[in-house]
């Protein structure tokens, strides 16, 4: 079952955790978590995808217009727990220039505080 | 000439069958007893052909996958009966360009595909298209 486990407030960076595919679907599930938290002021994002392990360019396209949307209000995206292919495909289309990616979202908290 | 190992898929064109690829993908990975990377980006450039075949070949019938097994590659056939297209027309996509522009987010896939195997090759007509990819085993893989 691909879905958002949790989309909670950790300080003032939103977590949002994943299980399973993160196919057209999941991305538009995050991107409409995302808009909630944005749309009440919060600009700092943490994907902890640690139970989803696979994913598609389609829902990797969805993150994109995520950027997009933070970097108006000077917001950052960061993802944590990626599995090593989900990280490549993440590198090679370019994502992780525009978003930084964390071990563990112990680590990713400490460092977007 | 003695006929290599294959395994054949038919998918159906429904959501998320591409997952039935991968699965396959890794049973066939583990018999061929690649790396964990290896397997990884096999499965991730099956996604990202089955996508193309299921939504940009129009294709009303099924996708047919060939995974042939030798002892130094495992070469990936996916078959479509849709509309063909010309590799040479597709361009090859920038985050720079797709970031704050009205640019498309999507057509990655055939980027991908390139980027994680050792090697694609593609006919197309526009009776269907046939993405051949190999991925080599490594002495080291064993």
């Amino acid at each position: 079952m691909n879905k958002i486990l949790e989309a909670s407030l950790n300080g003032e960076v939103l977590v949002i955790k994943t299980e399973g595919y993160l196919n057209k679907d999941l991305g538009q599930d995050i991107q409409n978590a995302a808009q909630e938290h944005i749309n009440n002021g919060i600009n700092q994002i943490l994907i902890d995808l640690d139970k989803s392990n696979i994913v598609n360019s389609i829902g990797a396209s969805i993150i994109i217009e995520l950027i997009e949307q933070l970097q108006e209000s000077e917001g950052t995206l960061a993802f944590c727990n990626l599995a090593p292919i989900i990280e490549k495909t993440f590198k090679i289309m370019g994502l992780t220039k525009y978003c930084s990616c964390y071990p563990n979202e112990e680590d990713a908290i400490k460092a977007m505080s | 000439m003695e006929k290599k190992p294959t395994v054949e898929l038919k998918l159906p064109i429904l959501k998320n069958m591409e997952l039935v690829a991968t699965q396959t993908a890794d049973v066939v990975s583990k018999h061929m007893q690649l790396s964990e990377e290896k397997s990884g980006e096999i499965s991730m450039a099956l996604i990202e052909a089955c996508i193309n075949a299921f939504e940009h070949s129009e294709s009303k019938s099924e996708v047919y996958i060939h995974f042939i097994i030798d002892d130094d590659n495992l070469m990936i056939k996916v078959i479509d009966k849709g509309i063909g297209f010309d590799a040479s027309q597709v361009k090859i996509p920038k985050i720079e360009s797709k970031i704050n522009s009205d640019e498309r987010k999507r057509g990655w896939g055939l980027m991908l595909i390139k980027e994680l195997m050792d090697s694609v090759d593609f006919e197309s007509s526009d009776s269907g298209t046939t993405l051949t990819m190999i991925k080599k085993k490594d002495q080291n893989d064993e």
